[in-house]
């Protein structure tokens, strides 16, 4: 090894410790957020919106090189059908990659179970992605730092530094995290970090023909996102773990877990 | 990149069969490096706890034994992380947790306990094994018809003894200081080692069965247990085997008769010292058993007790799913029967050997309910996922976290430990001892 390599791999070697690289090489975080002190983002799904078709899916998986068929996925939609008797049943085939096209719910082993409309209470549908909690549990246990948290709050994987433990997707209680099936690190919903950052809109938000997705930022008193968080009566999901997360939920059910 | 058709299968996919209600990324991403993981860190943990009995505590009839499981642990520490490597997705950048490591992880400190713990270990052997060194120097120096393989020999004892050659009476007084030192450092830091493992685990808030704080005492006593156990039974089974080599001078299976000559076997010598450490080692096995039972019932029973949300999934899984895996495998065959076996009075060395083997069997049940049992239900609490071990492996991933993956872990120790005896003879007795 040349000197000048050496030195060259012991400043990485250094440098590593302080911050992801790589997370620096498209958007600086910090430089963003000095431009705009003020910014936290945060998500809003109103569920009384959502119809269950799965174009977020689609488009998460296409702007975010997941494999279609690959049975992993950044967003996904949930379907509850509560029956008249109490019961709540639910499913989400492929994650909704191609929305719900048949009434009976898919079981996995236990097979489809058909519930007779007759029978049924209600019925609704709930898109899920990672909550960019504000005290991450998989910040917190990856072991060499791969996962961060950018000031403005979204909750990123450093490709070229993880090492494959797993251990985040362990610890997330959202279960939003996976191995990508290509580059075999763990991966997540970034909020499409790289447009939002650049002034656009997440895949998922755009392709929602009804609305029902929406990212915003919560510091800004005029964003729709943070005024329907302040006026309006949203839930989350899980909050008993402490994780504080800032995906926000408008008519969010007591049966959804 | 290829274009592909067909379903591209994710990892965790192969060995997993969700049932009901499971969210679409759930797996089981831990497998059976993860079981091994801390089952072998338990071995190692065990081991050289017993090995301190001895050194420390000074329970003199354990010596013999003493000395085979601090040998031993040795052999099984490089082992400990071998699971780690292979469950990894990114083997290569294992480093990376020595480069940056995030200390509000659990796992961010094993490089640095595991080479802490390894320094001592290796600290302890070279005491111990410091006279031994010495002399083997000068007696293999002395010979003038050295073989190729004695050369080496030779080689290795000079580079080892690290050129301290006194041997006087004072500095083998030293020499025994130090050891004890060592070995009472080694207890809090094996425990710590394993500790760790078992916050690992109990530390997942996301996780129902894992999260309680008994978690790494648990893990520490059903440790000692399976270190107590793998000793006896190894002890037993090496014992067996130079009886049989000494008995027909079959040098091969005595590498340390092969490195030293074949006068340092006697068989009759070496079934009274079998029996003797085998028995005693078993006494200490019940002990630690007791404790490790309880806090396992303490643990279920305060859950089935509070009750909280997760206990609906939680007895499905345990009572249910998971039965046959944890009362009958686990408590049954690894805990009561041993158990009894152990008690029952006039126990043979057999029979003790026989019980260790139940008892190891057990342990690796805890753990695979443990590990296995902890991701066996969704996070949502309303379905489940079935975990099948692959046997035949079809690529790199189901041979690295199968059947043979598993099998490799567990044969490892003993491969080294066949080479480190050639070095360190760990069934060698004291000379004042064997003039008697
Ligand atoms: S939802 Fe899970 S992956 Fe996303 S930030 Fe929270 S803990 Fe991390
Ligand atoms: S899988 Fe990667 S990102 Fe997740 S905890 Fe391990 S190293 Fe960190």
């Amino acid at each position: 090894m040349k000197r000048r390599d050496f030195l060259k791999s012991t400043a990485v070697f250094v440098s590593g410790a302080a911050v992801s690289l790589s997370a620096l090489e498209l958007i600086d975080p910090q430089e963003l957020l000095a431009a705009n002190p003020e910014l936290r983002w945060g998500f809003l799904v109103n569920t009384h919106n959502c119809v269950g078709c799965g174009f977020c899916v689609k488009a998460c998986k296409t702007e975010n090189d997941i494999p279609m068929n690959a049975n992993v996925t950044r967003t996904w939609v949930e379907r509850y059908v509560i029956t008249k008797d109490g019961e709540v049943v639910m499913d989400t085939p492929k994650g909704a990659l191609n929305g719900f096209t048949n009434k009976q719910l898919d079981q996995n082993k236990s097979g489809m179970r058909d519930i007779p409309d007759a029978d049924v209470a209600q019925a609704f549908f709930v898109p899920k992605l990672c909550n960019h909690c504000d005290t991450p549990a998989c910040v917190q246990v990856c072991p060499v730092g791969a996962t961060y948290q950018t000031k403005d709050g979204a909750v990123l994987v450093d490709r070229k530094w993880c090492i494959g433990c797993g251990y985040c997707i362990m610890g997330c209680p959202y279960g939003v995290r996976f191995f990508h099936p290509e580059e075999h690190v763990a991966d997540k919903c970034t909020f499409c970090y790289h447009r939002i950052s650049n002034g656009g809109d997440t895949a998922c938000a755009q392709a929602c023909p009804f609305d029902a997705r929406q990212i915003g930022n919560l510091r800004d008193p005029n964003d729709p996102v943070a005024k329907a968080v302040m006026n309006q009566r949203v839930g989350v999901l899980r909050d008993e773990y402490g994780t504080k997360p800032q995906v926000f939920y408008l008519g969010l059910s007591k049966e959804v877990r | 990149m290829v274009e592909q058709v067909a379903q591209m299968v994710v990892h965790g996919e192969a060995w997993t069969l969700k049932d009901l209600f499971v969210l679409p990324n759930e797996y089981v991403y831990w497998s059976i490096q993860i079981v091994m993981y801390p089952y072998m860190t338990g071995l190692v943990a065990g081991a050289f706890v017993l090995s301190s009995l001895y050194h420390v505590f000074g329970v003199e009839k354990l010596k013999e034994i003493a000395r085979f499981a601090l040998v031993f642990s040795f052999a099984l520490l490089p082992v400990a992380m071998m699971p780690l490597m292979l469950h990894l997705m990114q083997p290569l950048r294992g480093i990376n947790v020595l480069m940056t490591p995030h200390f509000t992880s659990a796992i961010s400190a094993f490089g640095i306990v595991f080479m802490t713990y390894a320094c001592i270990v290796a600290a302890e052997i070279w005491f111990v094994y410091r006279e031994f060194i010495v002399d083997s120097v000068h007696r293999l120096s002395a010979k003038t018809d050295r073989s190729a393989y004695e050369s080496v020999l030779l080689l290795v004892y000079k580079v080892i003894s690290l050129g301290a050659m006194d041997t006087s009476k004072e500095a083998l007084v030293s020499d025994h200081k130090a050891v004890k030192f060592l070995a009472g450092l080694g207890i809090p830091v094996a425990c710590f080692l394993h500790g760790y493992a078992g916050f690992i685990f109990g530390s997942v808030k996301a996780n129902a069965l894992w999260m309680t704080p008994l978690m790494p005492v648990i893990f520490i006593c059903s440790a000692v247990v399976s270190g107590i156990a793998l000793c006896i039974v190894s002890y037993y089974i090496f014992m067996e085997v130079r009886k049989w080599a000494a008995k027909r001078g079959k040098n091969v299976l005595l590498p340390d008769g092969l490195a030293h000559g074949s006068a340092a076997v006697d068989y009759e010598h070496l079934r009274s010292v079998q029996e003797h450490e085998v028995k005693m080692t078993s006494k200490y096995l019940l002990i630690f058993m007791t404790l490790a039972l309880t806090l396992e019932v303490l643990d279920m029973i305060f859950r089935g007790y509070t009750a909280v949300k997760s206990w609906d999934i939680l007895r499905d899984v345990l009572f249910e799913h998971d039965f046959t895996k944890i009362f009958i495998m686990q408590y049954g065959i690894g805990n009561v029967l041993p158990f009894i076996m152990l008690l029952l009075p006039g126990v043979t060395v057999r029979r003790a050997a026989l019980a260790s083997v139940m008892v190891l069997f057990g342990v690796f049940m805890m753990r695979w309910n443990v590990v296995i049992g902890g991701q066996a239900f969704s996070l949502t609490f309303n379905g489940f996922m079935h975990y099948h071990l692959p046997i035949i492996p079809h690529d790199l991933e189901t041979f690295k976290e199968g059947f043979f993956g598993a099998m490799l872990v567990i044969s490892t120790p003993f491969v080294l430990f066949y080479f480190l005896n050639m070095i360190f003879p760990a069934f060698m007795v004291d000379k004042e001892e064997s003039h008697h």
